[in-house]
């Protein structure tokens, strides 16, 4: 499944499609900025992130664009480092759901067995526990380490991708080329990689950049609370909530770090907004 | 027949339409309808009858305008979006394809159709005995139960009666049906033809009728109006224009058309049908024409009267032969003593939803030969898809027993050896979604041919280009998607992904009811070539008789799963013995007995002749009864 994903991506028409619109390219602007500071931010850096420079929560000048945070390190610096880890989380996360959510999906949208019942129920088992609760309860239980945090945040993610990709494949599932193809005798795995997956993969790719924005507040929520990723590491939702205390001083140590998110989340969520809305179109004229 | 004297209900002069800034869609367009009088616009898909249609409404919110010309009605010239609002409804109604989605499902029957003459301070009772009388005019029960149901307690039959109703209930002059029978079943088609032509004679409502279907026009019309990429190309009245087509188009549509009285080859019309976006200069059927002359790749032609009430738009319009009507079997090969290939017996298959079980085939048995054709025939719910996807292993729903071959079947597909799945092969209905968008012709072509028969990816390329050639695709199109191809195409395409493993019996599930007639003969041709030169054996599912006729060699009455008739198909056709195919023979629109063509030779025809003189097959004769 990842293979198809990764040649849809790949090829023009993914982009094409994205920039025809104003809302597509503002948000491939947008992404692009927030992923180059992630990547690429800490060659940059005018300072290391964990050193202590100064008084906590001076306002900026003095060499710091962005100011101190509430120990004395550099904003600017800190904020340059800190999206790599939400990016890598959150990115590795959405895989994962993908991959799991994504075959229980196919596996039950196809299936006339007793399977899909059996699957589709206890993912509605996992959607009734609120989304935090589960993370809060798996990292209090196993720690707040880097797996916990995929693992918990693709628990979460999972129910949804489920649900809409085992609709897609329902839609699909009845088609006369998918039908000819059971007829054939073909089997599943090659039923559902060369008839179902590439016609509902279009459906997949909107909604992959919905859920990995979803991913990203996840895990910025839960390093907000303490309780993701530890101090001194940088991270944009960990600097939000770690700097709280110099609200009155420097508000730029946690507007940056916030509007660097949003940034994120807005250019992802337009991207696959306009992405959408373009293969409806070119759907529609088949 | 009609009072030529008194202007008009409707009339388009040189109507040119064409979408904002593109290609024109209908040019030079010039129709009258008369107070009591039905019109058929017939045509293929494209041609320009829907927006004709359309047209007569003012275009609303189609991305179209009307370029040239004008729209009477009554003849008073109808200019603007605010008098064709004023009209809508009011003088000219319309009746659409599909009832089922054009009632509002939360609206009883009776608002609906009280809903355009609703006047203020009416009382509910008023309006009940008004919507009463309004059922009782299209012949429903006229009863307040039957007023207050819902559409979805309605057969398809009774819905489309509901949205006669609700189009006559303002009292129109005229009265658009858009294919308002596509889509029923053969009898109940009849039913809502003979109410079309009650209404008509009694109520002196001009109808301008479109449809593909020239048996239907040739039983309901008084004058047929004939269409061809955005063209009049022939018009007259029925009788003259079917006895005795002049347009090479309208002989190529009567000549493609099946009927299921008289049995004959088709005849193929070369090429295909034209797109407004790249219309020829000159004559658009030009292209396919047996007898353009230079002049027509120049020039559009223009009408030339051939008598007084019948026009034709051909310069060479007397060089047109003459359709052949007579009865020929078109069997493709005499089978006696052919091997059977598949033995079904005491087949039962149901349905089980969520309310319960449904029984969809029950003791069905039967065989098919080495060879042979064998078309089950049946209305909707009949249970004749249900058997097909059994045979397909895709309804593994079922008990009883399925030789092939005299090895035994099992039910679902996938638990059949390679070599039982490469033997039996599927086609469905839908053109559109039978081909998966995501792969070319060929990837779609060479699959089966290496999975079932186990060829080496080159093998398989170099069978592909041998697929398209036997189904009269060019090479090239190995390499096109199916978002590429017409209907016709992707059905033929679909013909050779099942042709690919190489079977012995290919199941066609209504493969051709979605298409053109034009295409319609092409596709049987296809198959009756196919049967010749590799033998294959088909299993035929159609609710046409006429498709029937035209390819079965043998016939299986089904009604409600049960099996009602059996026999080789000119018995059927010609001496049925139940009443069931009898009322479908007689529902079932047929050009030639409508218009009185028939091989006087044929005992059997000339029956049928004594039979339908009764009907109202003469539309000259049923408006005389009444006027």
């Amino acid at each position: 499944m990842s293979v198809a994903l990764a040649s849809r991506l790949r090829s023009r028409r993914f982009l094409g499609g994205i920039l025809r619109t104003n809302g597509g390219r503002v948000g491939f602007g947008l992404f692009v900025i927030a992923v180059g500071i992630a990547i690429f931010g800490r060659y940059f850096a005018p300072y290391s992130p964990l050193d202590t420079l100064g008084i906590p929560g001076a306002a900026p000048g003095n060499g710091h664009l962005l100011g101190l945070d509430f120990i004395g390190r550099d904003v600017l610096s800190r904020a340059l480092y800190g999206g790599r880890s939400t990016l890598f989380l959150a990115g590795l996360a959405t895989l994962i759901t993908y991959l799991i959510g994504g075959t229980i999906g196919l596996v039950a949208g196809f299936s006339d067995t007793v399977l899909d019942p059996i699957l589709m129920r206890s993912i509605d088992v996992l959607l009734t526990v609120p989304a935090l609760l589960v993370i809060l309860l798996l990292v209090t239980a196993f720690g707040g380490g880097s797996f916990v945090l995929i693992a918990a945040t693709s628990l979460v993610l999972l129910p949804g991708v489920a649900r809409i990709v085992r609709s897609a494949t329902m839609g699909v599932a009845t088609r006369g080329y998918v039908e000819a193809a059971i007829a054939r005798g073909d089997s599943t795995h090659a039923i559902l990689r060369r008839e179902v997956l590439p016609n509902i993969s279009g459906v997949i790719t909107a909604d992959l950049g919905l859920r990995f924005s979803w991913g990203i507040i996840l895990i910025a929520s839960v390093n907000f609370l303490g309780i993701g990723i530890q101090p001194p590491t940088p991270d944009w939702g960990l600097m939000v909530s770690e700097n709280r205390v110099v609200l009155a001083s420097n508000p730029l140590a946690i507007i940056a770090p916030a509007v660097l998110l949003g940034v994120l989340i807005v250019g992802v969520n337009l991207m696959s907004d306009a992405y959408a809305r373009q293969r409806d179109r070119s759907e529609g004229h088949q | 027949m009609t009072d030529t004297a008194t202007p008009p209900a409707l009339g388009l002069k040189g109507v040119r339409v064409q979408v904002r800034r593109g290609p024109t869609i209908i040019e030079g367009v010039d129709l009258d309808l008369h107070p009591g009088e039905i019109v058929c616009l017939v045509g293929e898909s494209g041609s320009g009858k829907t927006t004709t249609a359309l047209t007569v409404f003012g275009l609303s919110s189609s991305g179209l305008v009307m370029s040239a010309g004008h729209v009477c009605v009554e003849d008073q010239e109808i200019q603007g979006e605010a008098a064709f609002r004023d009209i809508r409804g009011r003088k000219v109604a319309y009746v659409p394809q599909n009832p089922a989605t054009s009632l509002n499902p939360a609206m009883r029957i009776a608002d609906a159709i009280t809903e355009t003459i609703r006047n203020e301070g009416e009382s509910p009772e008023d309006q009940e005995t008004a919507a009463a009388r309004m059922l009782g005019r299209v012949g429903l029960p006229q009863t307040t139960e039957f007023g207050r149901r819902y559409p979805h307690q309605l057969s398809g039959g009774q819905q489309q009666r509901v949205c006669i109703a609700v189009a006559l209930a303002a009292k129109p002059e005229v009265l658009v049906l858009d294919e308002p029978t596509t889509g029923l079943d053969v009898v109940t088609q009849d039913r809502i033809l003979d109410e079309l032509l009650r209404l008509r004679g009694e109520e002196r409502v001009a109808m301008l009728y479109i449809t593909h279907d020239l048996a239907v026009a040739a039983k309901v019309a008084d004058r047929v109006v004939v269409m061809y990429g955005g063209f009049v190309v022939e018009e007259g009245p029925t009788d003259e224009v079917l006895r005795r087509p002049w347009h090479p188009y309208t002989r190529g549509l009567m000549a493609a058309t099946p009927d299921h009285v008289a049995a004959r080859p088709l005849e193929v019309m070369m090429g295909g049908p034209v797109d407004v976006a790249d219309r020829p200069p000159g004559c658009p059927f030009a292209p396919r024409c047996p007898q353009k002359i230079d002049a027509c790749d120049v020039e559009i032609p223009s009408l030339v009267v051939v008598s007084a009430k019948h026009s034709v738009r051909c310069p060479e319009w007397q060089r047109t032969a003459a359709v052949n009507w007579n009865e020929q079997r078109v069997q493709a090969k005499e089978l006696g003593e052919t091997a059977v290939l598949l033995d079904v017996s005491d087949l039962n298959a149901e349905h089980r939803t969520r309310r319960g079980t449904v029984v969809a085939a029950a003791g069905i048995s039967f065989q098919l030969k080495e060879g042979a054709c064998l078309a089950l025939v049946g209305e909707s719910g009949s249970g004749k898809t249900t058997i097909a996807r059994v045979i397909a292993g895709l309804h593994p729903v079922w008990s009883g027993q399925l030789l092939l071959r005299g090895e035994r079947l099992a039910p679902k597909a996938r638990d059949r050896n390679q070599d039982q799945r490469r033997r039996i092969q599927i086609v469905f209905q839908s053109p559109s979604d039978a081909l998966n968008p995501r792969h070319s012709v060929g990837e779609a072509l060479s699959w089966p041919a290496r999975t079932l028969r186990r060829m080496s990816r080159q093998e398989a390329n170099a069978e592909v280009l041998s697929l398209l050639d036997s189904v009269q695709l060019p090479a090239r199109y190995a390499d096109r998607y199916p978002r590429e191809l017409s209907g016709g195409q992707r059905q033929r395409v679909a013909i050779a992904r099942a042709l690919a493993p190489d079977p012995d019996v290919i199941i066609c599930d209504e493969i051709t009811s979605a298409l053109d007639v034009s295409v319609q003969a092409r596709i049987l041709e296809l198959l009756a070539d196919l049967r010749r030169d590799r033998g294959v054996s088909l299993l035929f599912i159609t609710h046409d008789l006429g498709v029937v006729a035209a390819v079965a060699d043998e016939v299986l009455v089904l009604e409600k799963g049960l099996i009602c008739e059996e026999g080789d198909t000119s018995s059927i056709l010609k001496r049925p013995q139940t009443d069931y195919t009898k009322q479908l023979l007689e529902s079932a629109p047929s050009l030639v007995e409508a218009i009185g063509i028939w091989n006087a030779d044929d005992k059997a025809v000339e029956d049928r002749q004594d039979r339908s003189a009764v009907e109202a097959s003469d539309p000259s004769r049923a408006a005389g009864d009444i006027t």
